[in-house]
This record gives C-alpha cells, sequence and structure tokens, in this order.
C-alpha cells in the first residue's frame, strides 16, 4: 500500500495547497496589519477585496489587460482604503474595541450592498493571469497558475516586509502600532499612520481577490466570504498579531485542508470550511497567540 | 496653564518658563501635578491657557506638532519602543527631519555619549536594561535636535550610578551645546544640583519658585523635599 503511494499527486497537492494559501495569506495579512494597528479584526476585509475584483473586473471589460486592469486596481484599492478610514474609522478612533467592530461589521453590508447596486448580481468571470498549460519540474506537472499565484502573493507580501522595514514611513507606522503615545512624541502622525495601513490592507486584499477571481469559472458578490474565513483561519494559525505568522499560518492551512480534501474522502471539497474553522477552534484552546503570536503582558 | 483628564482637574493655574539655554526642575509629591505640567506643554493632555514656545503659541499643538516645533519629550517609563532596535529608535526620533547627512552626524554624535548604545545598537530597545533604555530614550530626544528637552522622572527606578550618568549626560548638554532643559524629578536634591532654577508644585499649583542654590538652603524645602 505505501508503496504504491502515488508521490507525485502529493507534490502536486502541496503546490495547489501552497497556491490557495498564498492567496489567504495576502488577505490575513491585511487583517493582521488592521489587527496590529487597532486591536480589532476588520469583518469587512473580505468584501473590500470582492469590491476591488469587480473595479479590475469593469476595468477589464473596458479593455485593459488583466495585468494592467491589477495594478490600476491595487493602487485604486490603496486610495479607497485611506479614504474608509478617514470616513468610517476617524470618528470612533477612540471608541472602545466593540464600538470599532461593530463599524466594520456595518462597513460589511455597506460594502457589499454598494457592490449589488453597482454591478447587477449577475455571475462574472476574469480572464486567467497565467497561462493555463501545466509545466514540468522534474517529472512532476504543476500548473503555471498556481506556481503564478504564489509567486504574486508572496511577492506582495515580501513588498510589503521591504516598506516596513526600510523606509522610514514604515518604521513610524510600526512604531505607531505598538506606542502611539511614544510616536506622537517624536512627531509622528499616528492618526495618519492607521489610514496608512488601512490603505495598505485594502490594497493587500485587491490582491487577493484578484488571485482568487481567475481561478473560478464565474463569480459574484459573495466571492471573498470563505476566502476570509481562511484567510482569518491562517492569521489566528500563526498568530493574529504577526504578519509573519500569518503567511506561515496560511500556507500550512492552505496545503492543510487541500491534504485533507484529497486524502480524506468523506472530507471531499464540502466540508473544508468546517476544517478551517476547526483549526481556529483547536489554536484558539490550546494556543490562543498562535505560532508566532506574542502573549500580551497587560500590567496591573 | 491648566489642564484636565476628562473630569478631573489636574494643574491649577500653573504658571512657569524656561529661559533659552536654560536648565529649570520642577519638584514636588506624587500627584502634585509634575507629570501633567509637562504633557500639558507638549499637548499630550487637554489643557487650556497661554503656552508660548520661541515666540509662537503652542497652546493649541498636538504632541506631533510640539515635536516638530523642537520640543523633545522623554516621558515617564521612557517610552522606548521595545520592538524596535537601538537604531530604529534613533532613526524614529529623526523622524521630522529630512537632513540625511546632518542626522547621520547627530547619530555618530549620540553614540559618543551613549557609547554603551553603539555597542548594542541592532539590539531590540526591550533587551536592553533600564538604564540603557532611559539613555536610549533620551539619545532618541536629542535625534529631533530639540531647542527644549522635557525630561520626566529620568532617575526613576534607575541604580544611582546610572542616575548619575544621565545627569552629568544632561548637564553637559545644557551647559556645551545650550539645550534648554526642565526636568521634573521624585529626587530634589539631584534636581536642585542639576538646574539653576525650580518651580515646587502642590496640588497642581506652584508653592515655591527661585534659584536652585536658595532652595537648597531654603529651610522649608530641605524639610519637605530634601529630607534633612
Amino acid at each position: 500500500m505505501l508503496l504504491a503511494f502515488d508521490w507525485t499527486q502529493l507534490a502536486q497537492q502541496i503546490v495547489i495547497g501552497l497556491s490557495s494559501g498564498g492567496v489567504f495569506a495576502t488577505l490575513a495579512v491585511a487583517l493582521v496589519l488592521i489587527y496590529r494597528s487597532t486591536g480589532v479584526v476588520n469583518f469587512a476585509q473580505g468584501e473590500m477585496a470582492m469590491f476591488s475584483t469587480f473595479i479590475a473586473w469593469s476595468l477589464v471589460h473596458h479593455g485593459l489587460s488583466y495585468w494592467a486592469a491589477f495594478f490600476l486596481t491595487v493602487a485604486i484599492s490603496f486610495f479607497g482604503g485611506v479614504g474608509i478610514e478617514r470616513v468610517v474609522i476617524k470618528p470612533v478612533e477612540r471608541a472602545p474595541v466593540l464600538t470599532v467592530v461593530i463599524v466594520t461589521l456595518g462597513l460589511f453590508f455597506l460594502v457589499n450592498g454598494a457592490a449589488r447596486w453597482i454591478w447587477s448580481p449577475e455571475v462574472r468571470s476574469l480572464p486567467n493571469a497565467f497561462s493555463t498549460r501545466p509545466i514540468d519540474v522534474a517529472g512532476v506537472a504543476f500548473s503555471i497558475q498556481d506556481l503564478g499565484t504564489i509567486a504574486v502573493s508572496l511577492g506582495a507580501v515580501g513588498l510589503l516586509w521591504l516598506f516596513f522595514r526600510f523606509t522610514k514611513l514604515g518604521l513610524a507606522s510600526r512604531a505607531a502600532a505598538v506606542n502611539p503615545e511614544a510616536s506622537r512624541l517624536v512627531g509622528v502622525r499616528v492618526s495618519w499612520m492607521l489610514a496608512l495601513g488601512w490603505g495598505l490592507a485594502a490594497a493587500m486584499g485587491a490582491v487577493s481577490g484578484m488571485l482568487t477571481a481567475p481561478a473560478l469559472a464565474s463569480f459574484d458578490q459573495n466571492l471573498m466570504q470563505p476566502v476570509l474565513l481562511y484567510a482569518f483561519a491562517g492569521a489566528v494559525l500563526g498568530g493574529l498579531d504577526s504578519p509573519l505568522g500569518a503567511v506561515v499560518g496560511s500556507l500550512l492551512l492552505g496545503v492543510l485542508i487541500n491534504l485533507i480534501g484529497t486524502y480524506v474522502d468523506w472530507v471531499g471539497t464540502d466540508l473544508r470550511l468546517p476544517v478551517a474553522l476547526a483549526v481556529i477552534l483547536g489554536v484558539l484552546l490550546v494556543k490562543p497567540t498562535g505560532l508566532f503570536g506574542r502573549a500580551e503582558v497587560v500590567r496591573v | 496653564m491648566t489642564a484636565r483628564y476628562g473630569p478631573v482637574t489636574a494643574l491649577h493655574g500653573v504658571s512657569l518658563s524656561v529661559g533659552e539655554g536654560e536648565a529649570v526642575a520642577v519638584l514636588g509629591a506624587n500627584g502634585a501635578g509634575k507629570t501633567t505640567t509637562l504633557r500639558a506643554i507638549s499637548g499630550a493632555v487637554r489643557r487650556s491657557g497661554r503656552i508660548a514656545f520661541a515666540g509662537q503659541s503652542i497652546a493649541r499643538s498636538s504632541p506631533e506638532a510640539t515635536a516638530r516645533a523642537g520640543i523633545a519629550h522623554v516621558p515617564e517609563g521612557r517610552g522606548t519602543l521595545t520592538d524596535l532596535t537601538v537604531r530604529e529608535n534613533l532613526r524614529l526620533g529623526a523622524y521630522t527631519r529630512r537632513d540625511r547627512a546632518a542626522i547621520k552626524e547627530d547619530e555618530a554624535r549620540v553614540f559618543g555619549y551613549f557609547p554603551r548604545l553603539r555597542e548594542r545598537r541592532d539590539q531590540r530597545a526591550g533587551t536592553l536594561s533600564g538604564g540603557e533604555q532611559q539613555m536610549l530614550a533620551l539619545a532618541r530626544a536629542l535625534m529631533l535636535r530639540p531647542r527644549l528637552l522635557l525630561l520626566d522622572e529620568p532617575s526613576l527606578g534607575l541604580a544611582p550610578t546610572v542616575v548619575g550618568e544621565i545627569f552629568r549626560i544632561v548637564g553637559e548638554l545644557n551647559e556645551r551645546e545650550g539645550l534648554a532643559v526642565l526636568v521634573v524629578e521624585q529626587n530634589a536634591a539631584l534636581a536642585l544640583e542639576a538646574s539653576a532654577r525650580a518651580y515646587v508644585l502642590e496640588v497642581g499649583k506652584v508653592a515655591i519658585e527661585g534659584e536652585s542654590a536658595a532652595l537648597r538652603r531654603d529651610e522649608s524645602v530641605r524639610r519637605s523635599y530634601l529630607g534633612y
């Protein structure tokens, strides 16, 4: 039995899992960005990503190529995210966490409703970002689409890391997220750093939406809801306050649910979402800080 | 100026001044309003009244704006960013500045004052000792190239030798570089030695003010604050 194991299939399934994990990772990083600075999970993150994907669809519909639409949408989403923070979040900046959570829930329905109002609820599709041909690596056939998705999502996360690690603005926004009081005293405009975080989160979400849609035969306004759950599970697995953890957690989750779906017959494709929820529950019970998160120390 | 935390008024009309290049101390018991005085100046607490710096009113300025105007505030508890490295903390101190070359020079100058920070420049600030973190907080404030330095309880929780070193460096900055300093201290003897003038606060008001040398000889100040 063991000898007959199909290693080729395993390798293929791992790459497929990494590809979906990469998509989760971009959205998970968006969640972490906002969680670190405001202490709440932005429930509207998936809907914002869906809205961005519809913008991309409109651009492609008006004759732009996929990649032109991709980069334009990322830019539009960045400014959209900044705008949302200024209009909706800034007024509740000093409010209790629960208030902000409810605002993001409201934002969920607002963005979803706006997308239904602007784009009629018919199904649509985005062209493939990559060639659909398979590519042969060491005798195993992988899909270029999957490899491309992994590359783009990790590339986006990597660019974000470079920004935070090596630029002055990135340094200031890291400082503002951890210690707003002290950051103000050195002249950092903390409130704008929050807006910057929302902009970057929206841009990352746009990447994840635009990588999700082409892989599907068709999509509608509910496109990102399962992805948000997977991203949340990935972020919790890695530690909600750790960007690196969110990426590792999402990749692990992507591989895990794909392997379980492939090799455990009764899970199939239908039960993948419950598996993700089981991961959230398991992590919260066993290690609430996740793989890379740090326990918050409260001084009494 | 007066200042309040929500419904609680912490300062009831405190009036004080710091001259160009002058070192001034603010003394007083716990809860007298020393920290609030500094926070009111830098805008970290709601305040009213007149506050002017270098001829400009800063009574309505946010902390971001007072920092940009040239006031560096080293808060109580230091406010070092423990997740960032020593170097990153210093770069953050120079956040409002655009003059790259001068920032490089200042970094070298600050490392000259605090050689121990140079040794630990790539360590996370959270791994430093309390004394080193206080030095880092001071060094970060200097990276702003301030005209006025607000120091809140620099001696808090530190060993006497470290406190001595920090006050020696602050004194040097004041004398050699003409940096104006407003220092809040629990340790009155130390603060009076390091300053030219001093204010004693009592429940949100200035109770006594004068030359530090005179206050050191003053019978009532000695009994209440110096303990001998």
